[in-house]
């Protein structure tokens, strides 16, 4: 569950969101466009409580931006930037192991997930000679593993085949039936027709357009 | 917090392992430093062993710089910040992870370059591992407090003058002590005097680390 009332994000006088407002449900996909500099990725670190609101209010799981605990926040969301999210000079398994136990879940748990990322055969590959594709299952995985409540996907179709795109939609598809709530910024509304997202157009850090 | 202190040393002290930093760019600079600076002094002080505590100190500070460094680099990319982030790691058990990975390649590269100072400088054998702790104590002190001023000077993402900047004023008791006592563990002299210096800051750095890294991480 998010909800944003007229949110202001200001890096050193500079405003990235100018007066937000937002409701978003569990078990929804939101797809946030913009051009470069939009605020697309802003928004989404406010949400992840990787930055601080300047001014207005909003509650994402459940903690208040404002004058909730942000580190608790974090452990609600989970992050997947385009330039990956792990460790370059670990492997797969060892990038994978680091996350299960800084969680506390069982080990046990990652040949699943790494099969569902199609990962199996990279098991031992240091991440920084995996493909974009690669990297960004990678990516996944982790995020697989922590099943968090809310999801904040940083541009994951850039540089993606068709088969990775098609994948990643299957993947969110499977994510939001689970109840979640999914936010993907992307330059360019969805192709997947299937997802049937809510599409949010950003400009100068402030919503300019929602389509449902 | 031990848990994820063990956690994050592991991790950093593998990708250390893995990227032969250390091995292959450390080490021989932290040798060919100590050589370097000990004909600056000229070739009859070279081989001067009086010498030997404070070239030691002085390479070390080098590498110190340049280990402290590369442990923020590790944590460097935005993205595996941010998702880095979202894992809730408890700040004290991350600083005291970084510090003690950071400690461990400074006691690997320290033994390398008190090789070195005792074949290249002639420092005597028995007087070395008798400062051998002491070494131990201010190179970890060194690193925690290295740990911490990494993280204040931008955690790798700041101008790379920064962190000397910063750090070197908070070094120089450390490395006053630790050349004393090392002077003092080769000629002779009361090694605790000094000693206590360096463990009194490690102390003191652990703490304000266990304390403050959150803070300085979420800046």
């Amino acid at each position: 569950m998010v909800v944003l009332r007229d949110a202001v994000v200001l890096v050193g006088g500079f405003p990235l969101l100018s007066g937000v407002n937002l409701d978003l449900d569990p078990g929804t996909l939101t797809v946030v466009t913009g051009a470069n500099g939009a605020g697309k990725t802003s928004l989404l670190r406010l949400l992840g409580g990787l930055v601080t609101l300047t001014s207005g209010a909003g509650t994402v799981s459940g903690v208040d931006l404002k004058s909730g605990d942000l580190r608790e926040l974090r452990r609600r969301v989970g992050w997947l930037g385009h330039e990956g999210s792990f460790y370059d000079d670990l492997s797969v398994r060892e990038n994978l192991t680091f996350a299960a136990k800084a969680l506390g879940r069982p080990t046990e748990e990652i040949p699943r997930v790494l099969e569902r990322v199609g990962l199996t055969s990279r098991t031992t590959t240091t991440a920084k000679l995996l493909s974009a594709g690669q990297r960004r299952r990678l990516g996944l995985a982790w995020l697989l593993l922590r099943r968090p409540e809310t999801w904040l996907l940083d541009e994951p179709y850039a540089s993606l085949d068709d088969e990775g795109r098609t994948f990643f939609d299957e993947l969110i598809a499977e994510v939001v039936r689970s109840g979640a709530t999914v936010v993907v910024s992307a330059h360019d509304p969805l192709r997947s027709s299937s997802l049937r997202p809510r599409t949010l157009t950003l400009a100068g850090g402030l919503v300019v357009g929602d389509v449902s | 917090m031990i848990r994820i202190a063990l956690l994050v040393a592991g991790k950093d002290l593998r990708i250390e392992r893995r990227s032969r930093v250390l091995l292959w760019q450390v080490l021989p600079f932290g040798v060919t430093a100590l050589v370097l600076c000990g004909l600056a002094l000229g070739p009859l002080h070279a081989g001067n062993s009086s010498a030997a505590p404070g070239l030691f100190y002085l390479v070390m500070l080098l590498v110190a710089l340049l280990m402290i460094n590369r442990a923020q680099v590790i944590e460097g990319s935005p993205g595996t910040r941010a998702s880095v982030a979202t894992l809730g790691l408890d700040p004290a058990g991350v600083f005291l992870g970084k510090a003690l990975a950071l400690a461990v390649e400074l006691w690997l590269t320290g033994v390398v370059v008190l090789a070195g100072s005792v074949l290249f400088l002639h420092t005597a054998l028995s007087g070395t591992l008798s400062a051998l702790p002491s070494v131990v104590v201010t190179l970890a002190a060194l690193a925690a407090a290295g740990t911490l001023y990494g993280a204040l000077s931008g955690g790798g993402q700041g101008p790379a003058t920064l962190l000397p900047m910063l750090s070197l004023p908070a070094f120089a008791p450390l490395l006053i002590a630790g050349e004393r006592s090392f002077s003092d563990a080769l000629h002779g002299g009361s090694l605790w005097r000094w000693w206590v210096i360096s463990l009194v800051a490690l102390a003191a750095y652990l703490a304000i680390g266990i304390l403050l890294y959150g803070v300085l991480e979420e800046s």
